[in-house]
């Protein structure tokens, strides 16, 4: 069997397997002697373990995700940053790798700055961020633009593949935050128009299967036109 | 009484009408869905989960839902004033209490679902059609839920119970006249909801109850078939 045939499409209060040796995972429940889906989706199968991977509705953050956020705030010991979700993300300043000037901290990042963070925990009063890391911190220049979060899986690809092939096709410097939020920076300002088109161009087929040559065959005939 | 009961439009007493539901109609919305019995459509939209504004109404403990139903102006032969009524009021509050029950929301603190509920046509049972739609929309927006609800009214005419009651059973005036009860039920058969406008005896009213049984099941069929069918064309396109 493939991979596409195992995926099932469930609804809420669906029973997904019935038997007593699977686990519920993400978005299932275990309800008598079967797992039953709570959301709306796809359900798959990993060893043993049932999940759903919802594929409409609002991003959900969770713990390890990079997103894209503006300066929404800045209080006496760091950042409020909006990443999109309904709860306050906070950036302290002990998650920055450098020093900082307590009395100076717009000097750092200002109120409007868009900024690469990682979420480190999500608690009760909200969203702990951090820029320890590669690739993570304000963005100097560049574009951003905005797709449906559920649909960052496809630009990514499978292990990477679409992302890397819009890289090497328009020498951009590009990061998907799982928000939905991109940021593509490149040395001029067609190369970046150009991945922008691409990601949009994906994002309205997101459904297509082998999507990876389409994206190719769609390279070549824009270098044609040229 | 005759043998058999004839319905002003030829229908069975446990005939619904013809039952049609479609999900994300409305691009905008996080989740949206419409439902129709015959000639009453009703449409739905969720926003959400977000930030519940006014900031006095939040829960810090667990996420709040918040309906809202309103006919448009148009839908039916008397216009209708636009705005809040006493009788959109009250729907809108029904509506909410018929969905709270399969919702997963606890986890959503000081966040609110919205849903928006519009009646295009109205031809009595529009309650029963915009909470249909609502619980598909809730769906299509992923918001967590133990279960679906379908929602059928039962009306009696004079002495004959019937399922799915249209505007000229709702105004039956020989006999007993008429009483009309809308009834939410999950699939497993548990009553979310359940209204009387009327008088009715107790076995009757149980009567009501198992007819009610039957013709939701038939309407959790066409919602799941809707929901499984939005997801298959975008496979297919």
């Amino acid at each position: 069997m493939t991979e596409e045939n195992k995926r099932k499409i469930v609804i809420p209060g669906e029973v997904i397997v019935k038997g007593e040796d699977y686990l519920p995972g993400e978005g299932t429940q275990k309800k008598g002697k079967g797992i039953v889906s709570f959301r709306f989706g796809l359900a798959e199968e990993l060893n043993k373990l049932i999940r759903v991977i919802p594929l409409s509705g609002v991003y959900q953050p969770r713990r390890g995700n990079v997103v894209i956020g503006k300066v929404e705030n800045i209080t006496f010991n760091g950042w409020v940053i909006d990443i999109d979700t309904p709860q306050n993300a906070f950036l302290p300043l002990t998650e920055v790798p450098k020093y900082v000037n307590k009395s100076n901290l717009e000097e750092v990042m200002d109120i409007g700055d868009m900024v690469i963070v990682k979420i480190i925990g999500i608690n009760k009063r909200g969203i702990d961020l951090s820029i320890r890391g590669r690739g993570l911190g304000r963005l100097e220049e560049g574009i951003i633009m905005k797709i449906n979060s559920n649909k960052v899986p496809r630009i990514i690809g499978k292990e990477g593949s679409m992302i890397s092939l819009i890289k090497e096709e328009t020498n951009c410097r590009i990061t998907v935050g799982q928000n939905g939020l991109i940021w593509i920076g490149g040395s001029n300002i067609e190369d970046e128009l150009l991945a922008k088109e691409a990601i949009s161009f994906i994002s309205e087929r997101s459904f297509v299967s082998g999507l990876t040559d389409e994206v190719k065959k769609w390279f070549k005939q824009k270098k044609n036109k040229k | 009484m005759a043998k058999e009961f004839k319905r002003t439009d030829g229908r069975k007493v446990d005939e619904t009408r013809p039952i049609k539901a479609k999900v994300g109609i409305v691009p905008n919305a996080d989740g949206s869905a419409m439902f129709s019995f015959g000639d009453t459509i009703a449409i739905a939209a969720v926003y959400g989960p977000k930030k519940m504004h006014p900031q006095h109404q939040q829960d810090p403990e667990k996420g709040t839902l918040r309906c809202d139903y309103s006919m448009v102006s148009f839908s039916t032969p008397e216009r209708i004033r636009p705005g809040p009524s006493r009788r959109s009021t009250e729907i809108s509050k029904i509506t909410q209490w018929a969905l709270e029950p399969v919702l997963i929301i606890d986890q959503y603190q000081t966040m609110v679902v919205d849903v928006f509920i519009n009646i295009l046509q109205a031809n009595a049972s529009t309650r029963c059609a915009g909470i249909n739609a609502a619980a598909i929309a809730l769906a299509h927006a992923g918001i967590p839920m133990k279960n679906l609800v379908s929602s059928v009214s039962i009306g009696k005419i004079d002495k004959q119970l019937v399922v799915d009651v249209n505007k000229d059973e709702e105004d039956w005036e020989q006999g007993e006249g008429a009483t009309d009860i809308p009834i939410t039920l999950t699939p497993e058969g548990k009553i979310t909801h359940i209204q009387l406008d009327g008088k009715i005896t107790i076995k009757q009213l149980k009567e009501a109850i198992e007819l009610a049984k039957n013709a939701t099941k038939q309407i959790y069929e066409a919602q799941k078939k809707a929901l499984k069918e939005f997801l298959e064309e975008k496979n297919k396109e």
